[in-house]
């Protein structure tokens, strides 16, 4: 069974990259590459849920195949399942939704057969990593992973921004590469590499080294989670690449970086000193809170949600920290909600970014723009993207009865559990921890309440949002999808939760908590700590809803609507330049935060030759300032170029020249040998 | 059954008690200021009034106008259910807790911000963009008293609060329960609209934040808003006074605990409301800008209370 679909899943992406590239012109090749990919992904969904059900783990080894570095070894573990079922309902969505937006790309500015084979290719290699079971199978998919997902970052390489955008993504990407091959051959220490080797090894290890390879796996799987300061490359490759490869890069690639770290420190090094949970949980905390600082002065659409990717990052990493935390003291029950609370947010956020991303991509697909200044109107003329991406800011706003309540309370309860630690030091930063959190769902609801009622609420701000159209059929479906994702996952923490604890049972020690979470249509933080029941508040919700009208219809209330113009203090004829802007809705926060935005302005305005009083022209002109990228990168980068300069002047362009190198270092070479 | 019975009566309870509390308010105030002012039912007639105006919609607004009412005053009822209002623990005690309420109270005004950039109007926008950044900035504060409060009780739901306090009556004087409350009711002002954060009974758009989201809104849809804006404050003033100070609560569903909880009820939200009116009284609007100090104080309060209610463990 697990075999079989197991085969299916290599063999569908298989055939979904085979047509892409091999497809003739009479194929409809947008559709069968989808249908490809999403076979495989919901083979692979079915294999996650069929090993996460019967608990049994799914194990492959192939020897013969590169024997040199043990082989591809390939195991399937319930943690590692979870993941694969993230990536399963991440990539259904986006495949469905990709054969109809891919279209676009028929008319030749991008190459669908390279989209085509990439897409499949980065699936498969994304679905490899979790069922990767010794070091070179990891890394081999890992680095597959982001080859493929490169090559869809630029597929648009038509436009210089993009290529740049791809640099970025390569560059930091392989930065993350260095610090995990460190890692990993560290952990290795001169075995085999395969992963229950390591497992087992990783108790002998001194003090120091583990603390090294966590700190390198920390660094290593952060930089492609996006965790601040290493989130540089989202804002810039997310909106760069296809609205439905930027859904699956954020929703579910980023998440293999929660994969990594969880694999590494809590499983194969067993867990670590309280440090290491702490570290986490800061390094959670400030990505949440500069993740939605940032995303709430970009007016991007697509930008905007890749900040919010490093905002939801930050929540994830803040209840895995806790987790580390609890299980440094041995607060067992604590650590794994503190666990859950993280997992539970990367399914989450897989489903809610995923489905922004799909809504951004048509309204992208509609206008034609992502400035949030040009749209306007949206929910006239796109009614169905409008409700799903309505959804989705509902979702990520942390709104009950919608998912990102239930995981955002999930680490909520666990950081309040942090009372118990007996560290004072810690349990003291605990309540910074909260306040952040909560100033981050705060924002993240204004931030929302920006995206989607300047995008699709009132007039339309430019010709193309006027005349914008719904999307196509499978579009919709795919957000279709994400959205039901979202309501049936804020709704079911009871079903979720156990299933969580059922996952993480086993790894670094921690206990099977499935009784202590389980209860019916309710969650329970343990030792009675607090209770909620999302699915009854939304029963409560909708009857209220339902009740209301009918109330005020048998008490007689007037039931006449009359339309009328918007009242305009007396002007007649309101245009959209009367509306607010997505920069005004911002600036009293732009305000707020100023000493973080650092904002410059610029306002040149043109008088009338004749008289002050008329204006010819105003230009404004603002921008913040990118502290990370000015403080961090700016220097490197400055470095790097210096250093190339030098390089530059060995690599002068000259065969002679080379051909001199060539013959030294043969010479250096042959008496090396000849000495040693 | 009977819990069932019970969550009816305390929500009709919270619907009728809002709009006399908001008008007491205004009296108090008024008489404050030597004016004679409106009688303290004087928003049962508005309500009645507005629920028979028919109502105007603008032409830019799409269905998320005509949606929002219901979903604001919707969420407040459904708050209204969890909060312990005259009896703890309530039946539906276990479906919501204190973060459950926050943010419930927030999904309305999330829907309310989204119907103010409806309409496409300055004054639409402007309120949003108010409202939305006064309520991040007010969400650390409230999560930290939240905190302070689950420290005490040993849970964030609402019941358990309530009956650990009663049970343990010195927790109610413990400075983090005291500075607790102090952060809590700076929210408070924040949260429902009040002076010195913004002012309920002026429409000057150098000033107005609620007014100016629900500027378009019109008869039935405009009685279900202020309905709603009422049930809010009646929450946080039963916040204030149930879960610091919760004697008169009632722990049975016996008939004379339910009436005197009843009366200790109306003696506590006219407490309240005489502190906000002398409050609003005394202190002038604040600059927008400067209403993030305000809250920064609040959250060192609440911070506080935290810390102290852990050292004092």
């Amino acid at each position: 069974m697990m075999t079989v679909l197991f085969l299916v899943m290599i063999a569908a992406y298989g055939f979904g990259a085979c047509v892409a590239l091999l497809g003739g012109a009479g194929l409809d090749r947008a559709r069968l590459v989808a249908a490809g990919a999403a076979t495989g992904a919901g083979a692979g969904l079915a294999l996650g849920a069929v090993v996460i059900a019967s608990g049994q783990p799914f194990a492959l080894l192939i020897p013969e195949l590169l024997p040199i570095a043990g082989g591809l070894a390939l195991r399937l573990d319930p943690l590692g399942a979870f993941f694969l079922i993230v990536i399963g309902a991440g990539a259904i969505p986006a495949a469905i939704y990709g054969a109809g937006y891919s279209k676009a790309y028929e008319d030749g500015h991008a190459s669908l057969r390279l989209l085509g084979v990439m897409f499949n290719l980065f699936l498969l290699a994304m679905s490899l990593v979790t069922l990767a079971d010794n070091v070179f199978t990891f890394l081999l998919m890992w680095e597959g992973m982001s080859l493929t997902s490169y090559f869809l970052v630029i597929t648009e390489s038509s436009e210089d921004s993009t290529l740049r955008s791809g640099n970025w993504y390569a560059a930091m990407t392989h930065a993350g590469l260095a610090l995990l091959l460190a890692a990993f051959v560290l952990l290795m220490n001169g075995g085999t590499g395969a992963f229950s080797d390591l497992r087992a090894g990783a108790v002998t290890l001194s003090p120091e080294v583990r603390n090294l390879i966590f700190v390198l796996a920390l660094f290593g799987f952060g930089s492609k989670a996006g965790i601040v300061p290493l989130h540089v490359w989202l804002p810039r490759a997310h909106p760069a690449a296809p609205s439905h490869v930027s859904a699956l890069m954020s929703g579910v690639m980023i998440k293999l970086g929660v994969y990594g770290l969880l694999r590494v420190a809590l499983d194969l090094l067993g867990g670590g000193p309280t440090w290491w949970g702490a570290l986490v949980l800061g390094l959670g905390a400030v990505s949440a809170l500069f993740g939605v600082l940032y995303a709430l002065m970009e007016h991007d659409l697509k930008r905007l949600l890749a900040y919010h990717s490093v905002e939801n990052i930050g929540i994830i990493f803040i209840g895995l920290g806790a987790g580390l935390i609890f299980h440094s003291s041995g607060l067992m029950t604590l650590a794994v909600l503190g666990f859950i609370g993280g997992l539970y947010h990367t399914i989450n956020h897989a489903s809610f970014k995923g489905l922004l991303f799909l809504g951004a991509g048509s309204v992208l697909h509609a206008t034609g723009t992502r400035n949030m200044e040009e749209m306007g109107g949206l929910i006239k003329r796109m009614p169905w993207t409008a409700l799903f991406f309505l959804i989705g800011s509902a979702a990520i706003s942390a709104l009950p009865p919608l998912n990102g309540f239930a995981s955002e309370w999930l680490v909520f309860q666990s950081l309040l559990g942090g009372l118990a630690l007996p560290m004072p030091e810690i349990a003291l930063a605990i309540p910074i921890a909260v306040g952040m959190l909560a100033l981050t769902s705060g924002l993240a609801a204004a931030c929302f309440v920006k995206a989607f009622g300047i995008s699709f609420l009132a007039l339309p701000r430019s010709r193309e949002a006027e005349h914008a159209h719904e999307s196509p059929l499978s579009m919709r479906v795919g957000m279709a999808i994400l959205a039901l994702a979202c309501v049936a996952l804020g709704l079911a923490p009871f079903a979720v939760v156990p299933m969580l604890g059922g996952v993480l049972a086993g790894l670094g020690g921690l206990p099977d908590t499935r009784p202590v979470f389980t209860l019916d249509l309710s969650v329970q933080a343990p030792a009675g700590f607090a209770q909620i029941s999302p699915a009854w508040i939304g029963v409560g919700l909708f009857v209220l809803l339902a009740l209301v009208p009918l109330v005020m219809r048998l008490a007689r209330a007037n039931r006449k609507l009359r339309v009328g113009d918007t009242w305009g203090c007396g002007r007649i004829g309101q245009t959209a330049r009367m509306e607010y802007t997505a920069t005004s809705f911002a600036e009293p926060l732009r305000r707020v935060f100023a000493e973080l935005y650092r904002p410059a302005k610029e306002l040149t305005i043109d008088f009338h030759p004749e008289s002050k009083y008329f204006v010819q022209s105003i230009e404004y002109k603002s921008e913040i300032m990118p502290l990370f990228e000015r403080v961090l990168y700016d220097p490197l980068l400055r470095l790097v170029r210096r250093v190339s300069r030098q390089v530059r002047r060995v690599q002068a362009g000259s065969v002679h020249l080379y051909l001199m190198y060539i013959a030294v270092i043969l010479i250096l070479l042959l008496v090396a040998a000849r000495w040693f | 059954m009977t819990g069932y019975v019970f969550e009816m009566v305390q929500g009709v309870l919270a619907l009728l008690l809002a709009p006399g509390l908001a008008g007491f308010v205004r009296w108090v105030k008024a008489r404050l200021q030597n004016r004679r002012g409106a009688p303290p039912w004087q928003p049962y007639f508005e309500l009645r009034k507005l629920f028979g105006k028919e109502v105007i919609v603008s032409s830019n607004a799409s269905w998320l106008f005509r949606f929002a009412p219901y979903v604001i005053f919707a969420s407040a009822i459904a708050v209204t259910l969890l909060v312990p209002l005259i009896a703890a623990p309530l039946p539906f005690d276990g479906m919501g807790d204190l973060l459950m309420v926050v943010y419930l109270l927030l999904l309305g005004t999330f829907f309310l911000a989204l119907a103010g950039l409806d309409v496409g109007t300055a004054f639409g926008g402007m309120g949003a963009s108010r409202e939305m950044t006064v309520a991040a900035i007010a969400e650390p504060t409230i999560a930290l008293a939240i905190f302070g409060l689950a420290l005490g009780a040993g849970s964030t739901n609402l019941g358990r609060i309530v009956t650990q306090t009663l049970a343990n009556p010195a927790v109610a004087v413990s400075p983090g329960r005291l500075l607790a409350f102090a952060a809590l009711f700076i929210v408070t002002l924040a949260e429902t609209g009040r002076l010195p954060v913004d002012n309920p009974a002026t429409h000057l758009e150098l000033t107005m934040i609620h007014e100016a989201m629900i500027l378009e809104y019109s008869g039935r849809y405009l009685a279900l808003i202020e309905w709603g804006a009422w049930l809010k404050l009646t929450i946080f003033f039963t916040l204030l006074a149930n879960l610091f100070v919760p004697w008169g609560v009632a722990t049975t569903f016996d008939p004379a605990a339910l009436a005197l909880a009843v009366a200790s009820l109306i003696v506590k939200l006219a407490v309240l409301g005489v502190i906000i009116a002398v409050v609003e009284t005394r202190v002038a609007k604040l600059r927008l800008f400067r209403v993030p100090e305000l809250l920064g104080v609040s959250f060192v309060l609440a911070l506080l209370a935290v810390t102290s209610s852990f050292l004092l463990k």
